[in-house]
């Protein structure tokens, strides 16, 4: 903890100011009462409700199975798109590049959605491909947006990488495709991780881009989430935001442990370094 | 440490004099443009069979830049580079018979010290009984047998530059460049393994090229030295012919310490040249300078420790070589000590002398009038 | 002569086939990437603009790769121009855009406000405890965006969370409408965009060398105003970098007003939104995302140069 008194309120302020809204949600979750911020008793009852709407059930379903899709996708062009800035120097349409892979990073949705919806339209016009909109239609837009988080990640790990790693290799024998699987590979990895995940949330969240390109037929958890709470509060999602939040923080609290274990190991490598030296 | 140090030039053979040996590199006109900034300057070197052959040169010289071409990392913009007698131009990295020791060492963080020696042998598919021997034998040459379990991060700097030059070495390239082998070591490590270094590469007798920016380093390990400035080859020589025989007043002043007086040539005759030097404020007679035309703008370079110091008049003097001044500073390191003369010309001249003066003789002090003399193939002549 | 053996890089199978036909691995994984932003990125934009400028194409069929709209190709055309000219003429865009540009300002501000702070203490702090710091301000990044902005319609409700706290305490013995106001659509856009604001001005600070404010101290200075003097300049990167991921998406911001602002609080995107699903007017929707664009292409450009520099390349 900081030692001044202002920086430590400050501290303090921003985050309760994070949390608040956040354990509300919790809180309420567990209330009875269906004008949600009425406190009346405790009850799992929102709980049972949600797992009772199929139709809620089979978009949470539709949105995890784009987001796994699109995630993956998503980290194999981000990855690529990352080596390309990170190590290829000066290619042609660099500057184009690097302008394509960081706009979406700001871009408003509303923009994206629009134009690749206009997209898919006017090539189905012309090739037919892809048919109507749909979960592909949905998978291809979220691919897009979220590969720019991805490429970020990959492409900050790579910088901070020593290049001089990669050349070893190929000063030692190997082609540049074996290098980056034997070493850029293993050694970016922990970034591609957390570049998937990234892409992950993102695209499981992701509303504003999905209602443009999505059809009648896929509907996803953000859109029916949207549709329940745009004429006020629905305590089914305040149930849903409860399991939401408890999945990640369940997953940042391992990560934690895990980063905190791995650094214990560093150290004590460091000790065993310098008493072996 | 001193009297350990290895003297190559008079145990081993000396190839470059030999017309009829082929050179087994050959660097023709290579020239590296970055943008417009040109980091290697038309540059021309032949290294031979079994050498060790060292870059010198100040930071951002173009050491580097040479070395990654010469791994092959960088194209030159012009020029090419031959290695036993095959045109590099497009052979990539993976191709060449070349291993390079990178100067942040640049090993592998996710493999074990084995792995990262086994790494080149895997990739040219040796067998897995001869790649544990040759890994075993490597380690055991940087002796680090008992740390091949290891990862990298569990070892220290010292261990971990063996550990990289264990894996260059493994492959038995036919070239081995080593950028800063010692440089993140520290000053007591890096002389130990200097002289380490010089054993194992005559042990398994791999041509060296080994950049450096330390010159009491060039000078202890290297066959021949390239002294390099500003991208381009200052002067090519062995360590005793750079140090007293530079070409220029930029190796002069490089490598050790010199004084550098300022003159015009009044005659050149074959075997000696006299300088007319307003800052010695004497004439100046130099041996075997070369024939310079008379009136030429030159330098004379003497190094400190060729000047003698005396209170007296040196006897039978002819009054060349030969200046006056008062001592202004000193300082004693021992074994010898630096005395910094003002000369009357207002010059500031260096000396050094080793300290067998006895305690019964008046030893020099401050503010001491002192003359200082050298013999005539003390200095050398520079024109540039 | 040996020397011209070499002189092709050799290579076999796979790749020395695509070689011959004049691929090489590096241009393979150059053009994966490339040619997936050029058409799912950089086309959309085109074809936006091209619905949206009409002018040009009036007397050729430029829309035939449209075909759905093959039959009121002329309309669709003359409604662009018509609605361009109408987004110029009529207050409400015009409105709507000022008032998105405004909103947005106002809440980078606030992050701003709020973030520096936080991102100066986790920074100032003990080594050991900014990682779990650092953790706490990206976890509500990782739960739902929306479940986020929803948190607040039950804390401003009249009947809400906080309108409860401050008539218990005392301090209003009416219930404030806040929800439904541009109030509401304020803190939804801070409280949303804050850990965008916290973390590039955290990954500055805490490269800020904390000897220079030891030497600032030693040279008699004291801490507001070497604060004042060394931390807030040597940040301004930091800032601007989070002031542009805030005030960029927030400018086209759709569910923080549509859900928190009521329905006076014009915001661009929802004007977007409304033509394209309620008016089901496309060309027009086009015109305003073109618009907008045109409002965010400097702040972007500004973007993508700090993003270029900290992200680097050799
Ligand atoms: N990839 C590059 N792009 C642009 N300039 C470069 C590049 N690599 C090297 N340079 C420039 O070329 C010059 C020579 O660099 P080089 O690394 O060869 O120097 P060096 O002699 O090895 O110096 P040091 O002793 O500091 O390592 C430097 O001025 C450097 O800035
Ligand atoms: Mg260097």
């Amino acid at each position: 903890m900081p030692k001044s008194w202002f920086l430590r309120f400050g501290l303090i302020t921003g985050l309760l100011f994070l949390y608040i809204p956040i354990i509300l949600l919790i809180v309420l979750s567990f209330n009875d009462n269906r004008s949600v911020s009425v406190w009346s008793e405790f009850s799992f009852r929102w709980y049972g409700e949600l797992m009772r709407d199929d139709q809620l059930l089979s978009a949470a379903w539709l949105s995890v199975r784009v987001a796994f899709i699109s995630a993956s996708f998503a980290v194999v062009l981000g990855t690529l798109a990352g080596m390309m800035l990170a190590r290829f120097g000066a290619f042609k349409g660099r500057a184009l590049f690097s302008g394509m892979v960081s706009a979406p990073l700001v871009m408003p949705e509303v923009i994206m959605g629009l134009s690749l919806l206009l997209l898919f339209v006017s090539m189905e016009q012309v090739l037919g491909w892809p048919e109507g909109r749909g979960m592909l239609t949905i998978i291809l837009a979220h691919i897009t947006f979220t590969m720019s988080f991805v490429t970020v990640v990959v492409q900050s790990r790579l910088v901070s990488m020593d290049a001089s790693l990669e050349e070893a290799a190929m000063d030692l024998g190997a082609r540049p495709a074996k290098v980056f699987f034997v070493i850029t590979l293993p050694l970016i990895a922990p970034a591609i991780v957390s570049g998937w995940l990234l892409a992950f949330t993102l695209s499981l969240d992701d509303l504003v881009i999905t209602s443009f390109v999505s059809g009648p037929g896929s509907t996803t958890l953000p859109q029916i989430v949207f549709s329940s709470v745009r004429l006020g509060l629905s305590p089914k999602v305040n149930a849903l935001a409860t399991i939401v939040v408890t999945i990640v923080a369940i997953g940042i609290i391992c990560a934690g442990i895990y980063n905190a274990r791995q650094e214990k190991a560093r150290q004590r490598d460091e000790q065993m370094a310098q008493q072996g030296g | 440490m001193a009297n350990a140090q290895p003297s190559r030039t008079q145990t081993k053979l000396e190839p470059w004099r030999d017309p009829n040996e082929k050179p087994y590199v050959r660097i023709e006109k290579v020239t590296k443009k970055f943008g417009d900034f040109t980091a290697v300057d038309d540059v021309s070197l032949s290294i031979y069979r079994g050498e060790f052959f060292s870059l010198l040169g100040g930071s951002g010289s173009g050491k580097t830049t040479l070395l990654r071409m010469l791994a092959g990392f960088e194209r030159p913009t012009e020029g090419k580079i031959f290695i036993d007698g095959v045109d590099m131009s497009n052979v990539p990295p993976y191709e060449r018979p070349v291993n390079m020791m990178f100067q942040s060492y640049a090993l592998f963080p996710h493999m074990s010290v084995e792995a990262n020696i086994a790494f080149g042998l895997h990739q040219d598919k040796v067998g897995k009984a001869e790649i544990a021997e040759r890994v075993a034998d490597a380690l055991n040459l940087v002796q680090l047998g008992q740390f091949g379990k290891r990862k990298p991060h569990q070892l220290s700097g010292g261990q971990r530059q063996r550990v990289a030059l264990a894996r260059a070495l493994v492959k038995r390239p036919k070239l081995l460049l080593l950028d800063e082998p010692l440089g993140a070591l520290d000053k007591k490590l890096r002389e130990q393994t200097q002289f380490e270094l010089v054993n194992i590469q005559e042990k398994v007798g791999i041509t060296f090229v080994v950049v450096t920016h330390d010159q009491e380093e060039a000078m202890t390990m290297s066959s021949r030295i390239a002294v390099m400035n500003r991208g381009y080859i200052a002067q090519i020589g062995t360590p005793t012919e750079i140090y007293e025989y530079p070409n220029s007043r930029f190796t002069a002043e490089f490598i050790g310490s010199v004084n550098m007086f300022h003159g015009r040539v009044l005659e050149s005759e074959p075997d000696h040249s006299l300088i007319r030097s307003d800052e010695a404020n004497c004439d100046l007679y130099v041996s075997h300078p070369g024939h310079l035309a008379p009136g030429t703008e030159c330098w004379v370079a003497v190094r400190p420790e060729k000047v003698t110091i005396t209170k007296d008049a040196p006897a039978g003097s002819d009054g060349r070589n030969q200046a006056t001044g008062v001592v202004k500073e000193i300082a004693y390191l021992g074994d010898v000590s630096i005395y910094e003369i003002l000369l009357d010309t207002g010059k500031r001249v260096r000396v050094t002398a080793p300290m067998v003066t006895r305690r019964t003789e008046m030893p020099i002090t401050w503010e001491d009038r002192v003359y200082l003399s050298w013999r005539p193939f003390a200095g050398s002549v520079l024109t540039n | 002569m040996a020397e011209t053996v070499q002189s092709e890089m050799r290579h076999t199978g796979f790749l020395g086939l695509l070689q011959r036909v004049g691929l090489s691995g590096r241009a393979l994984v150059v053009s994966v990437p490339y040619a997936w932003l050029l058409l799912f990125f950089l086309v959309p934009f085109l074809i936006v603009l091209k619905i949206a400028l009409a002018e040009s194409q009036m007397a050729i069929p430029p829309f035939t790769s449209l075909i759905e709209n093959v039959e009121d190709l002329k309309y669709q055309i003359t409604v662009t121009f018509y609605n361009f000219h109408y987004m110029v003429t009529d207050d409400l865009y015009i409105v709507a855009y000022l008032n998105s540009l405004k909103i947005a300002f106002i809440s980078t501000i606030c992050c701003l406000l709020l973030g520096y702070p936080v991102a100066y203490a986790i920074a100032k702090a003990d080594p050991k405890w900014r990682a779990p710091l650092l953790m706490l301000v990206i976890l509500p990044f990782w739960t739902s965006f929306l479940i986020r902005v929803y948190a607040w319609i039950g804390i401003l409700s009249n009947n809400g969370v906080l309108n409860n706290v401050l008539m218990w305490l005392g301090i209003i013995d009416q219930p404030l409408q806040i929800l439904y106001t541009p109030v509401a659509t304020y803190i939804g856009i801070t409280y949303s965009y804050l850990p965008f604001m916290i973390l590039p001005l955290y990954s500055t600070l805490e490269k800020l060398d904390n000897t220079l404010l030891e030497a600032a101290a030693d040279l008699g200075c004291p801490p507001w105003k070497a604060f004042l003097t060394i931390t807030l300049p040597l940040s301004i990167p930091g800032m601007i970098a989070g002031a542009l991921l805030v005030f960029i998406p927030a400018t086209g911001e759709f569910v923080i007003p549509e859900l928190l602002g009521g329905p006076d609080t014009l915001m661009i995107g929802r004007t977007l939104w409304t033509e394209f699903f309620n008016n089901r007017d496309w060309p027009l929707a086009s015109a305003v995302a073109v618009a907008l664009l045109l409002f965010l292409v400097v702040p972007i450009m500004i973007f993508q140069n700090v993003q270029g520099k900290q992200g680097g390349h050799p």
